[in-house]
């Protein structure tokens, strides 16, 4: 097993370094870059220096004078130590915005997979309990809906309903106008209050996938011998669905579960934006729009090294729940 | 999930030649002749292909897809000719407003005009002013006595010994004539009939005729007015007719707010509002202007409004679905071909080549897609690429990012195939490597690529819509559903015109689900395991 491990840590440092290698290679390229700008503006005031004097300067300050590989190995060094530099955008250490910002995202991930599970779990076995029955096409299908909803359009309707005709939450951001002037649990209240729509977007749009997935395990556990067998026994449904089959079920729901979670630190690029949520996915769509490089590459390589968490966590997972797996 | 096609022939063959399950289909009746119960004209044999289409067919949920899917097509592609409108074509609507016109200001104040050749300072007219107000009729400046002379109502001359230097007044005398000056003569002669309310005057050598209202005319033609009050242009290039400032005059007299007044332009409607502050009347006029006719409600003419641009909300929805589904389709063609080739190979040669490859894919897996679409989307942005060159290289992106997937999958599936039995057999056979491929391989991997396919369909419409809604994607000449939505943007649209955004919502929904539906009716169908 911890030679497995090793094996597979290795593996993904590899994969790692490729993904930086080409994430760091895409983000040089861009032509338009934060610093061009920024040497644009400073050329335009008077008395100063040329724009190309300023743009040899800016990118001898920033580290943008070595080519790709070289840049790549220079950022590489830095980023062993966990330093990535400062964003330009935020104007503030990468480390410290990503601190301020992961918080809230991690909230939001968290409350909408509780619920997610909640509610997932139970209608996917109630669909394959009662498979082509009535019920099961409903529930199958507003799962479908719900994968295929688009984020921006489910998020505008939600606004629609419940900030403009209903009037109970505000259209955009974290906190109310007098957030400063509540109390503690006032404020409390005021982000949860907040977090309502962003959460339910979140939710629903997740529901269908784990929905689907508990549905198909739970009909192939259905279908398996040790069911007939139990059924044969004279057990009754209710022991044989809860007792025998779910238990079954558990083990993809685990594995799938488990290899989500690091997910959770992820942050939701779109919706967080939709509604203004200052999160890490706000702050990294507009480092991304705003050509802010040491920003993105420390967010697109902490997704990737999220993604790759969660494939080996899925994989142990599977081999630690279910016994007849085993990992040479 | 487990791969169930493996055996998909097999079984469908086995299904097909059992008597029992076709009995209802194929039973012997009286009016066909009569087979032994071992011969194979009593069963009817159904193609695996028809067998997948009557499975598919009976699946109520992937035919209630199927549907939609058919009503988008025709929507797009058949709609965009049927519409009697072009994509980006304008639409214009009249619209009243009102403009400021003229302003009136009735003058209070004393003017002055020097007469032919004399001086009459800025000094002595304030001298006049002082004198006026305390009835003098004589001040000193500068060792010279003037002399104040009320010749009429609010009409003063100043004369220094005999000789008239100038004169202060407050009605002011305006020509017919554009720009027509006045002369010192005529302006003191004219108001000094006006004054006194005398009906003619004499001036420069000329007999001059004066009526109640000021009017001047020689000879029964008219040349000009004498009014207190002043009617001047708001825009340089207008002159104002003298009719035109009469009734002004006496709308403003009679306190009216509003007046009609017919020109030689038409007849249009003014709007009187006085400013005490600067006590001044502003003409304003009500004229037609032609503008884009923006977020126009649902009419008879445009089913669905206009949006912010004028142009016709249904003939883009339907340009939009075009766009949307060529897409869709572009991408799933580039990345199924890439996957197919790549997964082939992989899958066939192992070894090192199977390793390179699959790292390669696990290299694009762990690539987080959105947010390099979003860097690409902007960079775009900044280089100003041409929307059409922009529509093709997200196309290319979007495949390019989406074959590892489709790769991972087709290996699979030759790996587990090439070790079953009927691969063995056409070895055995004798077949060629290349028909052993093509012709025995690759069409059992091609049930499974069909559902990946129309899966993977609906999730591009959806990234490509994400993008265009974040202004990213495709852009305006180009209409996609995503960058219709865009609007909502504008809290002011998402509030009050739900016509912009909410037909296009739904028919993303609608579609992205109704190829959901339909890859779900075609997994189910292409499952020889399925009971029904």
């Amino acid at each position: 097993m911890p030679k497995y491990i090793l094996k597979r840590v290795l593996q993904s440092i590899l994969i790692l370094f490729l993904v930086g290698l080409i994430i760091y290679g895409l983000l040089r390229c861009l032509p338009t870059s934060y610093i061009e700008n920024m040497a644009r503006q400073l050329s335009t005031q008077p008395g100063s220096k040329s724009f190309e004097e300023w743009m040899a300067q800016l990118e001898g300050a920033y580290g943008l004078d070595k080519g790709i590989v070289a840049g790549y190995f220079g950022w590489l060094k830095n980023a062993v130590t966990l330093n990535f530099g400062d964003s330009w955008v935020w104007t503030m250490p990468v480390l410290e915005k990503f601190q301020k910002t992961i918080g809230i995202s991690f909230v939001m991930g968290a409350i909408s997979f509780v619920l997610e599970l909640i509610i997932a779990i139970p209608l996917g076995i109630i669909a394959a309990t009662r498979q082509y029955s009535r019920t099961d096409y409903t529930i199958s299908v507003v799962a479908l809906a719900g994968i295929s909803l688009p984020t921006f359009f489910f998020a505008s309707l939600l606004k629609l309903v419940f900030s403009v005709k209903l009037g109970w939450f505000d259209l955009y951001g974290l906190t109310g106008r007098n957030f400063e002037q509540l109390s503690q649990w006032g404020q409390f209240w005021d982000m949860a209050e907040h977090l309502v729509m962003p959460v339910l977007t979140l939710t629903v749009l997740s529901i269908g996938g784990l929905m689907r997935y508990t549905r198909t395990n739970m009909l192939e556990v259905l279908n398996a011998d040790y069911i007939r067998t139990a059924r044969a026994k004279g057990l009754s449904e209710r022991k044989v669905i809860y007792h025998h089959a779910f238990r079954n079920t558990l083990i993809p729901i685990v594995t799938l579960v488990g290899g989500s979670l690091p997910g959770l630190f992820s942050g939701a690029l779109i919706t967080e934006t939709l509604f203004g949520i200052p999160g890490i996915g706000y702050a990294s769509y507009h480092s991304m729009v705003g050509g802010d490089i040491p920003f993105s590459m420390f967010y697109l390589i902490f997704l990737s090294v999220l993604t790759l968490a969660g494939n080996l966590l899925s994989d142990l997972l599977y081999a630690v729940v279910d016994p007849r797996v085993r990992i040479a | 999930m487990r791969d169930n096609m493996d055996d998909l022939k097999d079984k469908n063959a086995l299904d097909a030649a059992s008597p029992a399950a076709n009995a209802d289909t194929a039973g012997p009746s009286q009016n066909e002749p009569q087979y032994s119960l071992n011969d194979d004209r009593r069963v009817k044999v159904l193609s695996p292909g028809a067998m997948v289409a009557k499975r598919f067919f009976r699946n109520g949920v992937a035919v209630f897809g199927m549907v939609v899917l058919i009503f988008m097509f025709v929507f797009s592609f058949i709609g965009g000719i049927i519409s009697p409108y072009a994509q980006d074509e304008k639409f214009f609507t009249t619209e009243y407003q009102l403009k400021e016109y003229a302003g009136v200001s009735r003058n209070e104040e004393f003017r002055f005009a020097a007469a032919d050749g004399q001086d009459f300072g800025g000094a002595v007219q304030a001298k006049v002013i002082l004198a006026v107000s305390q009835n003098a009729s004589s001040f000193q400046y500068r060792d010279a006595t003037y002399t104040v002379t009320e010749e009429g109502r609010n009409f003063y001359s100043v004369s220094l010994g005999d000789t008239v230097i100038g004169i202060a007044f407050k009605d002011i005398v305006s020509m017919s004539t554009e720009g027509a000056a006045v002369s010192f003569d005529f302006r003191f002669n004219a108001l000094k009939a006006y004054t006194n309310d005398e009906s003619s005057f004499q001036a420069d050598g000329k007999t001059y005729h004066l009526d109640s209202d000021g009017v001047m005319s020689e000879g029964g033609s008219e040349v000009g007015f004498i009014s207190q009050y002043v009617v001047q242009s708001v825009m340089p290039d207008v002159f104002l007719t003298r009719d035109f400032k009469e009734k002004v005059v006496e709308a403003v007299e009679s306190g009216t707010s509003e007046f009609i007044y017919t020109s030689e332009e038409g007849e249009h409607e003014y709007v009187i509002s006085y400013d005490p502050a600067a006590k001044v009347w502003s003409v304003r006029q009500e004229t037609e202007t032609y503008v884009f006719d923006t977020y126009s409600s649902p009419s008879k003419k445009h089913w669905l409004g206009t949006d912010k641009n004028g142009m016709d909300m249904l003939t883009r929805l339907m340009y939009g679905g075009r766009v949307s589904l060529v897409i869709g389709f572009i991408v799933v063609a580039i990345s199924a071909f890439l996957g197919v080739i790549m997964g082939g190979i992989s899958g066939y040669f192992g070894g090192w080549v199977d390793n390179l490859i699959m790292r390669i894919v696990d290299v694009f897996y762990c690539i987080p897609s959105t947010p390099i679409l979003i860097i690409l989307g902007s960079t775009m942005d900044a280089m100003r690429v041409d929307p059409t060159i922009r529509m093709l290289y997200l196309m290319l992106i979007l495949g390019f990012l989406g074959w590892a997937g489709i790769a991972r999958l087709v290996r699979g599936q030759i790996l587990s195939l090439r070790e079953q039995e009927f691969m063995t057999a056409t070895e055995a056979c004798g077949i060629s490597v290349s028909r052993r491929i093509f012709r025995h391989l690759i069409p059992n991997v091609i049930p499974q690529l069909i559902v990946t396919c129309t899966m993977s369909l609906g999730s591009t419409i959806l990234t490509e819509a994400t993008l265009s809604f974040l202004g990213l994607g495709v852009k305006f000449p180009f209409a996609s559903w995503g960058n219709i939505i865009n609007d909502v943007n504008n809290t002011h649209v998402l509030t009050t015109y739900w016509f912009i955004w909410i037909p296009a919502g739904v028919l993303l929904l609608l579609t992205v689900l109704a190829f959901n539906l339909v890859g779900d009716g075609l997994r189910d169908a292409f499952d020889p395991k399925m009971k029904r």
